[in-house]
């Protein structure tokens, strides 16, 4: 058991969970007091004494499903046992757990036809049934995604052959008829988008009890430390901008409110404690009043400096459109902290998009106009700095003020044109503060098409901002 | 001292008795924290019922529940200790002639002369407490240093006294409506409890439990269509809360099945901003 801890606590920490030593030693002194059968009881034990943030939860979830997979009452499969005993015993407790859990039905799931194997599942989804849910996951994980011990490919490769199998997308449609029949007759409009929630929803499930069971069988064909290596994922602050996934993307975007409103709140703080205002006159003659006149306690105004007023350009050709929707979603998410803020997005051809965001409170919408409806393609929509900065000084360069810093967003891939940088240059004489954010790896600049050298002589920084972390602490900085 | 609970289950049931309806992780780090005697802190979206889960223990328990309200410039005179100066000049000036210095001295700064504050309270307590510092996340960094002492040891140190040990250990809840990273020191003091918006069944149940006159078909109705709100892209999603709210409203009402108007007009009591309302609306109505 200590191996096992030690093993699990040392992962928890290579997937960049910041765990210390006390909370280790608490997690031991927890599982004591728990019994060790309850497998939910123990992983809260482990939750709550390990992981102090809720954004990590999900990593401490895979890596725990990783080295306790196997030790919960049902799985319980000796450490040791060779690969041929595992798909022995799987199937003896496939049988085993089917004949208590359906009785003569679920026994016989192995000579199941596959068309009586989407009746099956048809009848779990639409009950909710979760053991036989359960149940039926591993049978199509059995019967489809054709496993095989030693087999380097990853959990993806069988989760997709499973799926394709089961053929789900065309599930949700079967369960709304069937749910039509069973009211007899039509369901009204609110009662069908409940319906079909609580369909994805199972659905959803059953797709978890299948990624489950592919992770259970390869943990225990390859051991839990190889298994977690591959399945290590980054947290959601560490992500990459331009090599998210559709999924880590939905992670970023839910990651990004609660941050936003920690950075509000912590600017607004900074502003406005860092330092003391002028006395405030009035008041330290009020509060003279308890010393009996005399003034003790001077009191003093609260400092209100001068909010900077942000323009940010930024490329959204493809590569890094990403980045750009970041940057754009959080700076508007802050905006209370600029005096004004003016955005600007570009490709070839330039177009100002502060519009988009004014009098709409719903930014995700907002971006998602930049994305359509925006001008920004003047020959061929591939990515040209060099006209882009030369049109934004020609349209909106007397707009530069000295209270003014300029935010320019991309990757300076410039697709060889002409760089175009005595417009920085210009910019700087008139702006604050010109910043640069590059979305690419550091050692990538200046390779290839990429001129960030170039421009970035003219400005008053250029910043790495490949991920959450790096952009925040950008941020913070500026306001 | 004897523990508080036999069990996990223990936990869960007299939970479930003072109507507060825990899930497994809720009951596991509240059994968890009395037998490892740490704080816990419950962190997670407003309104799922952070502060009632200590209310509940308290309940529960027997135990009295003395709270701590955070705010921004709490310092120690209002959660530990202050000297009661008025008093102590009163003492002073009662017999100016008879005592001498150093007798006045010790006088003035006993037991007699110190107000406590709820966090001293706590720790002097002789009957069974429970010790709810609520928005903890609300107080500077500086302040949670203050904190720090009585978390882990469970005493608090006064220069002119000594230090105070607790009696008991009592429960504590930490909760944080998470406005701000929390520091190290502190949340490694602590338990993490993550409260989350229920799933669809314990917000039936909640719904069952906490609303009078409410069928069961109803209250799967509202926690149905309340999951479909909170999957919505929304600004602030409905709270535990507002569907209590919205569960007695729709009872008022006389409502017995929610249609698609009723949903529309009663929205407000759910969502608090009009944008997200619209957005509701939209979705519920139209349905494509």
């Amino acid at each position: 058991m200590l191996d096992l801890m030690s093993g699990f606590i040392s992962e928890l920490r290579n997937a960049g969970l910041p765990v210390s030593l006390t909370e280790n030693l608490d997690a031991m002194e927890a599982i004591k007091h728990i019994p060790l059968e309850d497998r939910d009881a123990f992983k809260y034990a482990l939750g709550a004494t390990l992981v102090k943030n809720n954004a990590h939860w999900r990593s401490f979830e895979t890596v725990f499903e990783v080295y306790f997979s196997l030790r919960g009452p049902e799985y319980a499969i000796a450490d040791d046992a060779d690969a041929g005993d595992f798909w022995r015993e799987m199937q003896e407790q496939l049988q085993s757990q089917d004949g208590d859990s359906r009785g003569a039905a679920g026994g016989a799931m192995d000579q199941m036809t596959p068309e009586e194997m989407m009746a099956m599942l048809m009848k779990a989804l639409m009950a909710g049934d979760q053991a036989l849910m359960r149940a039926l996951a591993r049978q199509a994980v059995q019967r489809f995604a054709g496993m095989e011990p030693g087999r380097p490919v990853g959990g993806t490769y069988y989760l997709y052959r499973t799926l394709r199998n089961l053929d789900l997308d065309s599930m949700p449609e079967k369960l709304m008829e069937a749910s039509r029949d069973e009211v007899g007759g039509q369901l009204t409009p609110l009662e069908e988008r409940l319906e079909r929630d609580e369909h994805e929803h199972r659905i959803e499930q059953f797709k978890q009890e299948i990624e489950a069971e592919i992770r259970r069988r390869l943990v225990a064909d390859r051991g839990a430390e190889a298994m977690a290596k591959t399945l290590r994922k980054p947290l959601p602050e560490d992500v990459e901008f331009m090599h998210a996934s559709r999924d880590e993307m939905q992670g970023l975007k839910k990651a990004l409110q609660p941050l936003t409103r920690k950075l509000a709140a912590r600017l607004a703080r900074k502003r406005k404690h860092e330092r003391r205002g002028p006395l405030d006159f009035r008041s330290t003659v009020r509060h003279s009043l308890s010393y009996g006149g005399v003034p003790a306690d001077p009191r003093f105004k609260y400092p209100r400096p001068a909010k900077p007023e942000l323009m940010v350009v930024a490329d959204i050709s493809g590569s890094v459109a990403a980045f750009a929707r970041f940057t754009l979603m959080l700076v508007y998410a802050i905006q209370g902290q600029f005096s004004k803020v003016r955005s600007y997005v570009f490709i070839d051809g330039i177009d100002e998009v502060t519009d988009f965001f004014k009098g709409t409170e719903d930014i995700s919408e907002a971006i998602h106009k930049v994305n359509t409806e925006a001008d920004v393609i003047w020959v061929d929509g591939h990515s040209d700095y060099g006209h882009a900065f030369e049109v934004f000084w020609e349209k909106y360069g007397r707009d530069v003020g000295p209270k003014t810093t300029v935010l320019l967003l991309g990757d300076a891939r410039n697709n060889y044109h002409a760089s175009q940088s005595w417009v920085i240059k210009e910019i700087r004489q008139k702006a604050r503060h010109v910043y640069w954010l590059n979305p690419e790896p550091r050692s990538y600049w200046n390779t290839g098409d990429s001129i960030v050298g170039e421009y970035a002589t003219h400005t008053d920084g250029v910043y790495e901002c490949r991920n959450m972390r790096q952009l925040e602490a950008f941020v913070e900085k500026l306001a | 001292m004897a523990p508080r609970f036999e069990s996990v289950q223990s936990v869960r049931d007299g939970l479930r008795k003072v109507n507060y309806l825990a899930d497994d992780g809720i009951a596991g780090v509240a059994f968890l924290a009395d037998r490892l005697g740490k704080p816990i802190l419950v962190e997670g979206p407003a309104g799922t019922g952070k502060t009632q889960l200590a209310k509940s223990i308290a309940d529960m328990t027997g135990a009295r529940l003395i709270r701590l309200q955070c705010y921004e410039g709490l310092d120690e005179s209002k959660a530990l200790y202050e000297w009661n100066y008025k008093k102590q000049l009163l003492r002073i000036q009662a017999d100016r002639k008879s005592d001498s210095w150093s007798e006045i001295h010790d006088d003035i700064f006993g037991p007699d002369f110190l107000l406590t504050r709820p966090l001293l309270e706590a720790i002097t307590a002789d009957d069974p407490v429970v010790l709810l510092i609520d928005e903890v996340d609300r107080v500077e960094v500086e302040t949670e240093a203050l904190l720090l002492e009585i978390l882990s040891e469970y005493q608090v140190s006064i220069p002119e006294l000594g230090t105070i040990t607790a009696k008991q250990i009592p429960l504590v809840f930490l909760t944080s409506n998470n406005t701000r990273e929390l520091s190290e020191a502190l949340k490694r003091r602590c338990l993490f409890l993550h409260v989350d918006y229920p799933d669809m069944h314990r917000e039936k149940e909640i719904v069952l439990a906490k609303v009078e006159g409410v069928s069961q078909n109803l209250a799967d109705q509202i926690a149905r269509i309340v999951r479909s709100i909170r999957q919505l892209d929304l600004k602030k999603a409905p709270s535990v809360s507002e569907t209590l709210d919205w569960a007695r409203t729709l009872v008022l009402l006389g409502i017995e099945h929610i249609e698609a108007e009723q949903a529309k007009e009663t929205l407000h009591i759910l969502l608090k901003y009009q944008t997200d309302i619209a957005k509701a609306a939209k979705e519920l109505s139209v349905d494509k």
